[in-house]
């Protein structure tokens, strides 16, 4: 059985979980302070 | 500990904290990742399937250490009201929770070429899973019942109790007859040999530097929404 397309496989699988949760964490945090900070300025 | 229960102390360490985690953490894990992969030897008895070590170990680890965190954290918000302890225990489920879910893929998918089967409903791997659910159940149970970013009473009650599942992951192998291996690193010393344990080490220590940064995102987002939502309510009554 060759082992290449299982190592593949983890390593795709964690790529593509790890970018979901960076990219979906740095928007929300992005888009929550950019909200609070407008928000503060607005008399 | 209360120095940092100013959420204003805390965003001005989290600031600059964050890019700087996650840029040595993303480093220490490419580097590890290309290591394992190319520069580590094929093991005699799992072959190249061995290299999904350095994706599954750290996996496993931070999928159990985010539950201690959040049944720390959970402790530290019932015991001593410390304002940050529930946002941090919401901020570390989801992390935890996709750590928990790499781990369980990853392991099926080594289990097949190494074991035959892609799943055996062993000590491991089913306390392993009971870890995953108890996530989901900690993210749906903290989003039903608390304000924005905060997390409730009953949550932190759920994580406390949830931990009494992080001795037994690691304690299976030893007390049920397992299809999975015994453990390869102890306080004692490793089985490993130091051809696959420096990288090992490495991208344990990349992806925990990750995970801090993602919970630090997360802490900062859920501090941002609770600031909103105070504000809206002050222009609201007038």
């Amino acid at each position: 059985m060759p082992h290449a397309p299982f190592i593949i496989a983890s390593f795709a699988v964690t790529g593509v979980c790890m970018t979901w949760l960076v990219v979906s964490s740095y928007l929300s945090m992005r888009r929550a302070e950019a909200s609070a900070a407008e928000l503060k300025d607005r008399p | 500990m209360h120095r940092f229960a100013n959420p204003a102390r805390f965003l001005r360490i989290a600031r600059p904290l964050t890019p700087a985690l996650f840029w040595l953490g993303l480093i220490l894990t490419l580097a590890a990742c290309i290591w394992g992969l190319f520069f580590t030897p094929t093991e005699r008895l799992m072959g190249d399937t061995v290299k999904i070590i350095f994706v599954h170990v750290p996996a496993a680890w931070l999928g159990m250490g985010g539950w201690t965190g959040i049944a720390i954290a959970s402790i530290v918000q019932l015991v001593w009201r410390h304002p940050l302890a529930g946002v941090s225990a919401r901020a570390i489920a989801v992390p935890g929770a996709t750590f928990a879910a790499i781990c369980l893929i990853t392991g099926s998918i080594w289990g097949r070429p190494t074991w035959g089967t892609w799943w055996v409903w062993d000590g491991r791997l089913t306390s392993m899973l009971v870890l995953f659910f108890l996530y989901l159940g900690y993210i749906a149970l903290s989003n039903a019942s608390s304000n924005k970013g905060d997390t409730s009473r009953v949550a932190a009650v759920f994580g406390i109790i949830g931990a009494i599942n992080i001795p037994i992951i690691n304690r299976s192998v030893i007390w049920w007859e397992s299809q999975h291996q015994k453990a390869s690193i102890t306080l004692g010393g490793s089985s490993i040999d130091s051809a696959y344990l420096a990288p090992l080490f490495v991208a344990v220590a990349g992806f925990s530097l990750l995970f801090g940064a993602l919970v630090l995102m997360r802490m900062r987002a859920a501090l941002a929404e609770m600031r909103i939502e105070a504000r809206m309510r002050r222009m609201a009554e007038g």
